[in-house]
């Protein structure tokens, strides 16, 4: 065989106490689609970091084309043939796209034909900072492509992609391997691994475990490889438990007086959107990009006032002025952006009592035995790893998820808005996720479930609302929203009987 | 996994140029609606004719500040900020009008070439202490501020000093013919020229405003931050020194003091011109404008005979209304479009 392109051995990163990474060992192929899968905190972000000269290691070796290589910063790694493409676009927002290639001194002519071979029009002129978030991806891609890149390196690019710009993105990983290019691919979807990548490289807790060839079908083994084989089997149990327990959860809903009920509510695209929710009930949203979805969960949160229509929770009506006044009325938000919600440099004791600062009396201090009894039962409920508590941001994506919903938690609510909140996490907390939100509905909680993720709805919710240009649909119960009914009622194509509705 | 028609692409909206325009430098055309409309109003409040000479001694008045600002403009745009700018200018002033006194007109002018280069030297120095200790910018040029103003003191304790007669007009009078344009307003053209090319037209340049506006996403991009973090506190010292001279060439005259109302006041005009304090947004004709408007709005207040104290209790709310009533066209103009 043919010499490696890229060969890592024995990387290892710490992070004060947190190992994000012991040893991970990494080799990719010429002309190779390689896939780098774990779960939230496994180190695949770390690992990308260190190739690409972001972060240094404090230990093991990189070999590049056989020669062994250090690299000190983003641009040196490009100069190797290393091109990254991260979550966040390394786009500068108050420049415009053509400063932007400017200043990384890349061919624009190049970028332009490769925005043409990805089917884009994109104006040059236009400032970063108002170009939207897909978009953006798609033009730092298109940058990364223009230096024509020994290995091309994903993160989670395709994770808000709309399907049709995904799409594009695996033309152009599959293009690169019948050019001879290198692809590292790191994605949460173990079906686009299985559909475009050639090898799957696997960490668990900051080692390599397995490389495997990804196969039809085989996305229960990877999961295994990601949690660990006990845990795997513990995680599919609590979700087969929790779907028989409730049934039961769902009769007992029926009776109760609604824990939030909309009436007619317009506000900017939404129109005359009217549903209520049961204490104990999970109610899911489907929708395509901006449907309206981002205004009802706005609205409901106290962050936008309506122009229209009735808010109950309770059976109180509820005028919300402020996020304040939405969370005294019992809603609160858990918001798919985590740093949206958390105070990212407090600790996580500070972070899951803040909420709880809005009932603490305004003159005397704060009782902190049982400020810290509230939070302690938070962490454990959710199983939040506090190796590195004293600052969230130090926390893996998933925990910080749990962070959040556990701030709610510790400071009382009836009904939970969640907004894509398993958004960028690994199957396995989303797993956690699906249980702890199945075990606060049985204890009374109404929840309001929104996701970009089809397949999770069926597996939560106990009925399902699709929206579609600001209007209501369809409704779905839990069990039958399948993938492809609620595909068909997101596109506003329903059967005439439920058009009334 | 969401699915999405065509429409998901097509929904990527963008706006007309008319409009970029517009929102881009609207601040900038309304400081100088603002400054017109103070010289129209300066003009109604003096029955004497009106004459070169009074266009003269605004620009020199107000060549100081708006090469101070400048400076601490180029150093906000790029996420920062210089409290030692006002030092800066007043230990220039002091050692120009020292060592200046017995000069030729030709070794004066060296003089002030090595100058600049010294402080540039010195404010990049300030900025390598920032990137290297990894102390807030705001602390350490803080501490500058104190070293500075000290060595001043030490370099002329007392006002005096002085700088060759043709040094002052270098300023003062009329170079190319008509006596409408000072010198004064000239050197600041050509200054700007040259950081305008800088800025907008070269890689460091951009680079400025990158780490201004986003510093992760420029570094992810390949910038190297530290060098362009020190490359702004280089600049802000050269016009730190560019501002000094100014005011050795007004007033001839070396005062330990003199440059200590520059520190804020820069950062004003800064703010003033529409340069976000967060860095990344705003160019340099804004700041160069708010400079005169400020020191028009104090001689104006001179001129009616405004008690000193209550000038600068105007002043300040001035600088408080203009910005606030900016911000709120703005969020209006945001809501609207």
């Amino acid at each position: 065989m043919a010499e490696h392109l890229l060969e890592a051995r024995d990387l290892a990163k710490s992070y004060g106490p947190v190992r994000a990474l012991r040893s991970a060992d990494l080799v990719v192929d010429p002309g190779e689609v390689h896939a780098l899968l774990g779960a939230n905190g496994a180190g695949k972000s770390t690992l990308v970091k260190l190739l690409t000269g972001v972060i240094r290691p404090d230990s093991g070796t990189v070999v590049v084309a056989g020669k062994p290589v250090r690299v000190r910063s983003p641009a040196e790694a490009a100069r190797i043939g290393l091109a990254p493409v991260f979550q966040d676009p390394a786009l500068v927002p108050d420049l415009t796209v053509e400063q932007n290639l400017r200043l990384t001194g890349t061919d624009r002519g190049a970028v332009r034909r490769e925005l043409r071979a990805l089917d884009l029009d994109v104006d040059f002129s236009e400032q970063a900072g108002d170009v939207p978030l897909p978009m953006l991806r798609m033009i730092d891609l298109a940058r990364a492509l223009a230096r024509e890149p020994r290995l091309l390196l994903l993160d989670e690019i395709t994770a808000a992609l709309p399907s049709d710009l995904a799409e594009r993105v695996f033309t152009v990983m599959r293009d690169s391997r019948e050019r001879g290019r290198s692809v590292l691919f790191i994605t949460h979807r173990l079906k686009e691994v299985i559909a475009t990548c050639d090898r799957a490289t696997i960490l668990r807790d900051g080692g390599a475990v397995a490389t495997i060839e990804p196969e039809e079908g085989g996305e229960e083994r990877i999961v295994e490889y990601m949690l660990g084989p006990e845990a795997a089997q513990a995680a599919a149990e609590a979700l087969e438990q929790d779907a028989d327990r409730a049934a039961p959860v769902r009769a007992r809903a029926a009776g109760e007086r609604p824990a939030l009920e909309v009436e007619g509510l317009t506000v900017g695209r939404l129109q005359d959107v009217s549903f209520s929710l049961r204490p104990g009930e999970i109610l899911g949203v489907a929708a395509l990009e901006g449907q309206g979805q981002d205004d009802l969960f706005d609205v409901l949160s106290g962050e936008q006032t309506p122009s229209g229509g009735e808010i109950r929770a309770g059976g109180r009506p509820l005028k919300a002025r402020h996020p304040y006044d939405a969370i005294r009325a019992g809603l609160v938000l858990v918001p798919a952006d985590r740093l949206h919600a958390l105070l990212p440099q407090r600790s996580v004791r500070e972070n899951i009592a803040a909420p709880r600062y809005n009932r603490v009396p305004r003159w005397g201090a704060i009782n902190m035995r049982e400020e810290g009894r509230r939070v302690r039962g938070a962490i454990d409920a959710l199983q939040i790893d506090i190796r590195a508590a004293r600052q969230v941001r130090r926390l893996s994506g998933g925990n910080q998820q749990k962070v959040t919903i556990a701030r709610w938690l510790a400071g009382g609510f009836t009904t939970m808005l969640c907004f894509d909140p398993t958004r960028g996490i690994d199957v396995g907390t989303k797993r956690q996720v699906y249980a702890l939100l199945r075990r606060l509905a049985e204890d009374g909680a109404a929840i309001l479930f929104f996701s970009s993720e089809l397949a999770e709805l069926p597996l939560v919710c106990d009925r399902v609302l699709t929206l579609y240009g600001g209007r209501i649909t369809a409704e779905l119960p839990g069990p039958a929203a399948d993938e492809a009914s609620l595909l068909r009622a997101m596109h506003g194509l329903v059967e005439g009987d439920e058009e009334a509705a | 996994m969401s699915a999405t028609t065509a429409e998901g692409t097509a929904g990527l909206s963008r706006r007309g140029t008319a409009a970029r325009l517009a929102r881009r430098h609207g601040w900038t055309v309304g400081v100088y609606v603002l400054l017109f409309l103070l010289v129209l109003y300066w003009r109604t409040q003096t029955n004497l004719p009106w004459g070169p000479f009074d266009v003269q001694s605004l620009a020199i008045d107000a060549l100081p500040l708006a090469f101070a600002a400048c400076g601490q403009a180029i150093v906000i745009l790029s996420g920062g900020i210089d409290l030692s700018v006002g030092s800066m200018m007043s230990l220039v002033n002091v050692v120009a009008a020292k060592y200046m006194v017995h000069m030729s007109l030709e070794e004066a002018l060296l003089f002030s070439v090595a100058l600049v280069a010294c402080t540039a030297l010195a404010g990049a120095v300030t900025g390598l202490v920032i990137v290297v200790t990894r102390v807030a910018d705001i602390i350490v040029t803080l501490a500058m501020l104190f070293v500075l103003a000290g060595a001043a003191l030490a370099v002329l304790e007392v006002p005096g000093g002085g700088v060759p007669v043709q040094y002052q007009s270098l300023v003062t009078i009329d170079t190319v013919g008509t006596k409408w344009l000072p010198a004064a307003i000239l050197i600041l053209l050509g200054s700007y020229a040259v950081l305008w090319l800088t800025m907008r037209r070269t890689r460091p340049g951009l680079a400025l405003y990158a780490i201004g506006s986003n510093r992760p996403a420029a570094y992810l991009a390949g910038v190297n931050v530290s060098a362009t973090r020190v490359l702004a506190y280089a600049f802000s010292g050269a016009f730190a020194a560019l501002g000094g001279l100014a005011l050795t060439a007004a007033s001839g005259l070396g005062d330990p003091n003199s440059g200590t109302i520059y520190t804020l006041n820069s950062v004003a005009a800064v703010v003033l011109g529409g340069v976000s304090l967060l860095g990344g947004v705003g160019g340099l004709l804004g700041p160069i404008a708010a400079a005169f408007v400020l020191t028009l709005v104090k001689s104006l207040m001179i001129l009616r005979g405004v008690d000193q104290n209550y000038a600068q209790v105007i002043q300040g709310t001035l600088i408080v209304l203009v910005v606030m009533l900016g911000g709120l066209a703005i969020r209006q103009k945001a809501k609207g479009g």
